[in-house]
C-alpha cells in the first residue's frame, strides 16, 4: 500500500511539477497552429502553451460563452470579433503591450470588424473554395454548383467543411444574393438547394486536409491552405476558386476578457507579430498572414502556390464576411440546423 | 446474545454509511438531470445560453416545427426521423448482437469448467476496452483503403473500394461490434445456470434441436436475454462516440443531435428537452424491464 | 457424463461455428490495430516493417505526455474516492435486513449505469459551467468529481458481492471481545473486504480511464484526457501514432485485468 501511495505522489509531483512555470491556454482551429512556433515560444520565454482544438466559429463561441472556458486566447473568424465584442467576452488589448503591433500590414491595421485593431491582431487569412481530386473529376473546379449540384463523378464522395457561414454564403453567392441578406426568396433557394444536394454529399466533418490526401474525400468545400497541404501530399488535389462568388476570412486573435495568463497572452501576441514567426504560422497551415516584412522568411513554395495567389479572374468574387444581425445569424443558424440533422 | 451485539453494531441507521456516496450522485449526476428539466422550458438566449424566461419553444420544437419562411407548423419530421434512426439502428444492433452473442455465451458457457475461464476472460477484454479505441479499430475495417475493401479488391472480387464508411451501415457494423460483449456476458451468466439435463429431457420426449432450442432452452434463458438487450439497446440509444466517428457527421443519432444543439444548433432548451426525452425512453425501457424480469422470476 | 457421448446435449448446429466467428470478429479488428502500431511505414494499413518509431513519436508528443498524465491522476484520484465511497456504501446496505429507502439508495447509487451518457454529459455542461463562472474555479476537480460519481457503481458493485458471502461471524466475535466498532472494522471487516475493495477499485480506474463523453463535456481549457486527445485525433488525421497510444491503454486494460482475474479468484 505505502509503494502505491508513493508511486500516486509520484504521477501527481510530475504532474503539477510541469506547470510551474508560465503557461497560456490557446484555443485555436485544428490543425492550425505551428508546433515548431510553440517550441520557439517556450524556449524564449519558458512560458509552455497548451492549444485547443475547435472546429467550428460557434462551437468556439459557446464554449467561451458558457464561462470561465480557462482559455486565454481565441481566434475567431473576422465576423465574429464583433459578437464577442458585444457579449464582452475580449479584453480591449493594450497597444503599448505589443510593441510589435506596427508590424501589422497596412491594408490589416484598422479593418472594419475591429476599429483599429483594438481587440485583435492578425493570425492568418484566405479563401474558401473547393479542393477537387482530379483523378475523380476531371471539370472546371471554379465553381460552387460542385457542391450544390455534384456532378455524377463526384456524388456520394464529397464533404462539406462543417462551418456554417462558409458553406452558406457560398450559397447564397450563387443564388445571387449578398452576404447576410435576410431576402427570404434567396434564402429558400439556398435552404432548398442544400437539402436536395444534402444526400449526394458524403459528409460534414473536418479533418479536410489528410482526407483530401489519403483520397478518403474526392472534393470538399475547404479553405485554400488546407487544400494547399493536402495538394503538397496528393499531386491530383487542385483548389477551386467557385467564381459565383466565395468568402475569405480572416482569423484573428483575440484576448479574452477572463482570461487568466494575461501577461503570458500579451507575450504570445507580441511574439507572432514578428515577421519570422508570422512565417512560421504560415509554412505550417499554409495560409497568407498579416504581417509585413513576413515574406522574406516564408517557404518559396507559398509565393507561386496556385491556392495562395489568387489568380486575377476569380480575385474579384471573393468577399470578406461582415457580421450579420442577429436576425440574420437566427434565420442561418435555422438553415444549418434543419441542414445538419 | 451476539444477535444483540451485532444490531448495536449495525444500528437501524447503518445506511448513513452510503450518504456520502449519495451526496456524490445527487451533486454530479441525478441533481443536474433537473436542471436539463429546468432548461427544457427556458427561452433560447443568443448563440448559446438561456434566458431565464419561462418558455414551451424547447419542447414545441421537439415534435413540431415553424417553417423558416411561411412560418406554417407542421411536424418536426427531421426529429423524428432522427429518434426513428437511432431506434431502428439500436433495434438492428441489439438483433445482430443477440444473433452473435447467443452462440458465443453458449459456447462459453458448455466449455469444460478449466478452459471456461479463459474464454470468458476473451470476452472480459473487450468489454472494457476502450469504447474509442473499439470504434478506431472497426474505422481501420470500413474505411475505404480500409482491411475489408483492401482484402476484397486483391481477391479482385471488386474493383473500386465499396463505401462504407460515412453511411448508416457503417454505424450498424461499427454499434454491433462495440456492444457485443454487453450481450453475450448477462447470455453467459444465465446459461451458467442452466440445468442441461432439461435439454436431455426434451430430446427423450422427441424434440427436434429447433424444438429444444425455442421450447426449452430460450424461455429459461430469458432473464438473460432481457438483460443482455437493455445493455445493448440503451446504450446504442444514447450513442455519441461511435455514430460521430462512422456516420461523418452527416447521419445523426439523438446523442449527436443533442449535442449538435449545445454546439452550432446554438439552441440549449431544444438540446434539454431532446435530452430529456431520451431519459424518458430509457426509463420506460428499464420499468418495461424490470416488471418483464420480475414476471418470469418472481425469486430473482 | 454427457460430454463423452456421441450425442452432446449441450451443441446445438452452427452455434459453435457462429461463436468462433465472433470471437475472431471480436478481436481480429483489435489484432490489426496492434500490429500495425508497429509498423515502420506511415500508413495504418500498409506494411513498411517492424518498427517502434510511433511509440516514439507518441511518448516524445508533449500533447500526449499531458493528456496521459491528465488521465493517470483524475483515474487515480476517481477510483480512490468513489472506492472509498462505495466501500461505505456497501457496508451501510448490505448484510441487513430490508429497510426504508431501500429502492431509492440503490436507484441512486447505480443512476450512471441507466442513465445514457450524452444526458449526464449535458447536465454536467449546464451545471458546472455556472459554478465555473460562480467560482472561478476552472481546475481538474469539476472532472475528478464527475468521473468519481460514475464510477461509484463500479466500485460498488465487487465490494457489495463480496460482503454478501461474508460471514458476520468474525465480527461478532470481535465485538464479543470488546473491540469498538472501528476495530472490528479495521482488523476484521477491512482485510476480509479487501479483494472486493481492491476489484472495484480497478473496475472504477478502468472506467474512468476510458471514458470519453462526459469528459469532453465536462474539461475545461487544455484538459484534454488521452481519450478526448484520441478522439480529436480520430476526427482529423489517421496516424500509427493512436494506434500507438491505443495498443498502450488496451496493454493497461489487460494487465489490470489479469490482477483482477488474480485478485478476486484467491477469495474461493
Amino acid at each position: 500500500m505505502k509503494t502505491y501511495l508513493l508511486a500516486t505522489a509520484a504521477v501527481f509531483g510530475t504532474a503539477f511539477g510541469a506547470m510551474a512555470e508560465g503557461e497560456l491556454n490557446l484555443f485555436n482551429w485544428g490543425n492550425y497552429t505551428s508546433p515548431e512556433l510553440l517550441e520557439k515560444f517556450t524556449e524564449q520565454t519558458g512560458i509552455t502553451v497548451t492549444v485547443t482544438d475547435y472546429d467550428s466559429n460557434t462551437t468556439a463561441l459557446t464554449k467561451v460563452e458558457a464561462g470561465a472556458s480557462g482559455f486565454d486566447l481565441v481566434v475567431p473568424s473576422a465576423n465574429y470579433i464583433p459578437v464577442y465584442v458585444r457579449k464582452g467576452l475580449l479584453t480591449e488589448l493594450d497597444h503599448s503591450r505589443i510593441p510589435n503591433i506596427t508590424n501589422i500590414a497596412p491594408e490589416w491595421k484598422d479593418v472594419p470588424w475591429d476599429p483599429m485593431r483594438a481587440h485583435s491582431v492578425p493570425w492568418q487569412w484566405g479563401s474558401v473554395g473547393i479542393a477537387v481530386n482530379t483523378k475523380v473529376y476531371s471539370g472546371d473546379p471554379n465553381t460552387s454548383e460542385l457542391f450544390l449540384d455534384p456532378p455524377e463523378e463526384l456524388v456520394g464522395k464529397i464533404n462539406i467543411v462543417p462551418e456554417m457561414n462558409d458553406v452558406l454564403n457560398m450559397a447564397i453567392f450563387n443564388a445571387g444574393g449578398e452576404a447576410c441578406t435576410e431576402d427570404l426568396t434567396i434564402l429558400k433557394t439556398v435552404r432548398d438547394r442544400l437539402m436536395a444536394a444534402k444526400p449526394k454529399w458524403l459528409s460534414m466533418d473536418y479533418g479536410t486536409t489528410d482526407k483530401l490526401s489519403s483520397g478518403d474525400y474526392a472534393a470538399s468545400v475547404n479553405w485554400n491552405g488546407s487544400t494547399m497541404r493536402a495538394r503538397i501530399n496528393n499531386p491530383d488535389v487542385v483548389y477551386g476558386y467557385p467564381k459565383e462568388g466565395y468568402p475569405l476570412f480572416m482569423d484573428s486573435v483575440a484576448l479574452l476578457a477572463d482570461a487568466k495568463n494575461v501577461d503570458e497572452a500579451y507575450q504570445f501576441i507580441n511574439f507572432i507579430l514578428e515577421p519570422e514567426n508570422a512565417a512560421m504560422i504560415s509554412s505550417f497551415a499554409r495560409y497568407a498572414n498579416g504581417v509585413a516584412g513576413s515574406e522574406e522568411f516564408m517557404p518559396e513554395d507559398m509565393k507561386t502556390a496556385p491556392e495562395i495567389v489568387t489568380p486575377a479572374e476569380f480575385a474579384a468574387a471573393g468577399k470578406f464576411l461582415p457580421t450579420c444581425d442577429q436576425s440574420a445569424v437566427d434565420l442561418y443558424t435555422a438553415i444549418w440546423t434543419e441542414l445538419l440533422k | 446474545m451476539s444477535q444483540r451485539r451485532r444490531q448495536r453494531t449495525k444500528g437501524a441507521n447503518g445506511w448513513l454509511l452510503s450518504t456520502p456516496a449519495l451526496i456524490l450522485l445527487v451533486f454530479a449526476a441525478s441533481g443536474p438531470l433537473l436542471i436539463v428539466a429546468i432548461y427544457s422550458v427556458l427561452e433560447k438566449g443568443d448563440y448559446s445560453g438561456v434566458r431565464w424566461i419561462l418558455s414551451g419553444d424547447g419542447w414545441f420544437r421537439v415534435l413540431f416545427e415553424r417553417d423558416i419562411f411561411d412560418q406554417t407548423v407542421s411536424l418536426a419530421d427531421a426529429n423524428l426521423s432522427i429518434f426513428w434512426r437511432s431506434v431502428k439502428l439500436s433495434v438492428a444492433t441489439t438483433l445482430i448482437t443477440f444473433a452473435l452473442g447467443l452462440p458465443t455465451a453458449w459456447f462459453i458457457a458448455t466449455r469444460p469448467a478449466k478452459v471456461r475461464a479463459f474464454w470468458l476472460f476473451l470476452i472480459t477484454i473487450p468489454f472494457w476496452t476502450n469504447l474509442l479505441i473499439r470504434t478506431f479499430a472497426i474505422m481501420e475495417v470500413v474505411r475505404n483503403e480500409g482491411i475489408l475493401n483492401t482484402a476484397l479488391m486483391n481477391i479482385g472480387l471488386i474493383s473500386e473500394p465499396i463505401q462504407i464508411m460515412y453511411t448508416d451501415t457503417a454505424v450498424l457494423i461499427g454499434m454491433a461490434y462495440v456492444y457485443l460483449p454487453l450481450m453475450v456476458l448477462p447470455l453467459y451468466a444465465a446459461i451458467d445456470r442452466f440445468d442441461f439435463r432439461l435439454i436431455e429431457a426434451g430430446y427423450d420426449l422427441y424434440a427436434s434441436r429447433w424444438q429444444v432450442l425455442r421450447s426449452v432452452i430460450l424461455p429459461i434463458i430469458k432473464p438473460g436475454i432481457i438483460a443482455g438487450s437493455i445493455l445493448v439497446f440503451i446504450p446504442s440509444l444514447g450513442a455519441y462516440v461511435t455514430p460521430r466517428l462512422l456516420g461523418g457527421g452527416k447521419n445523426m443519432m439523438i446523442g449527436n443531435f443533442i449535442e449538435l444543439q449545445f454546439g452550432q444548433g446554438q439552441n440549449w432548451p431544444l438540446g434539454a428537452a431532446l435530452s430529456t426525452v431520451l431519459l424518458l425512453i430509457v426509463l420506460v425501457s428499464l420499468v418495461v424491464y424490470t416488471r418483464v424480469s420480475s414476471r418470469d422470476n418472481p425469486h430473482g | 457424463m454427457a460430454k463423452q457421448r456421441a450425442f452432446d446435449v449441450t451443441t446445438l448446429p452452427g452455434f459453435t461455428f457462429i461463436a468462433i466467428l465472433s470471437f475472431v470478429l471480436l478481436y481480429a479488428p483489435i489484432a490489426t490495430l496492434v500490429i500495425y502500431s508497429f509498423n515502420g511505414g506511415n500508413s495504418v494499413n500498409q506494411w513498411g516493417g517492424f518498427s517502434l518509431q510511433w511509440y516514439v513519436v507518441a511518448f516524445n508528443n508533449e500533447a500526449v505526455q499531458d493528456a496521459a498524465a491528465r488521465s493517470l491522476i483524475i483515474a487515480v484520484w476517481a477510483s480512490v474516492i468513489s472506492t472509498v465511497l462505495a466501500t461505505m456504501a456497501a457496508l451501510g446496505t448490505t448484510r441487513r435486513g430490508k429497510f426504508k429507502g431501500q429502492t431509492v439508495i440503490y436507484i441512486i447509487l447505480n443512476q450512471p449505469l441507466m442513465v445514457p451518457e450524452i444526458v449526464t454529459a449535458v447536465a454536467l455542461l449546464i451545471f458546472f459551467s455556472s459554478v465555473k463562472v460562480v467560482t472561478g474555479y476552472t481546475g481538474l476537480g469539476y472532472l475528478i468529481l464527475a468521473h468519481s460519481a460514475f464510477c461509484i457503481p463500479f466500485a460498488y458493485l465487487p465490494i457489495k458481492a463480496r460482503l454478501e458471502g461474508m460471514d458476520t461471524a468474525m465480527e461478532t466475535a470481535a465485538a464479543d471481545l470488546y473491540a469498538t466498532p472501528w476495530q472490528t472494522f479495521r482488523y476484521v471487516t477491512l482485510p476480509l473486504l479487501l479483494p472486493g475493495v481492491i476489484a472495484g477499485a480497478m473496475l472504477a480506474f478502468i472506467i474512468s480511464l476510458d471514458n470519453v463523453i462526459i469528459t469532453e463535456f465536462v474539461k475545461s481549457a487544455g484538459q484534454d484526457t488521452l481519450p478526448t486527445y484520441m478522439l480529436g485525433q480520430l476526427r482529423r488525421a489517421l496516424t500509427p501514432e493512436v494506434n500507438a497510444i491505443s495498443t498502450a491503454l488496451l496493454a493497461l486494460t489487460v494487465l489490470i485485468l489479469i490482477v483482477f482475474v488474480f485478485v478476486t479468484k484467491k477469495r474461493e
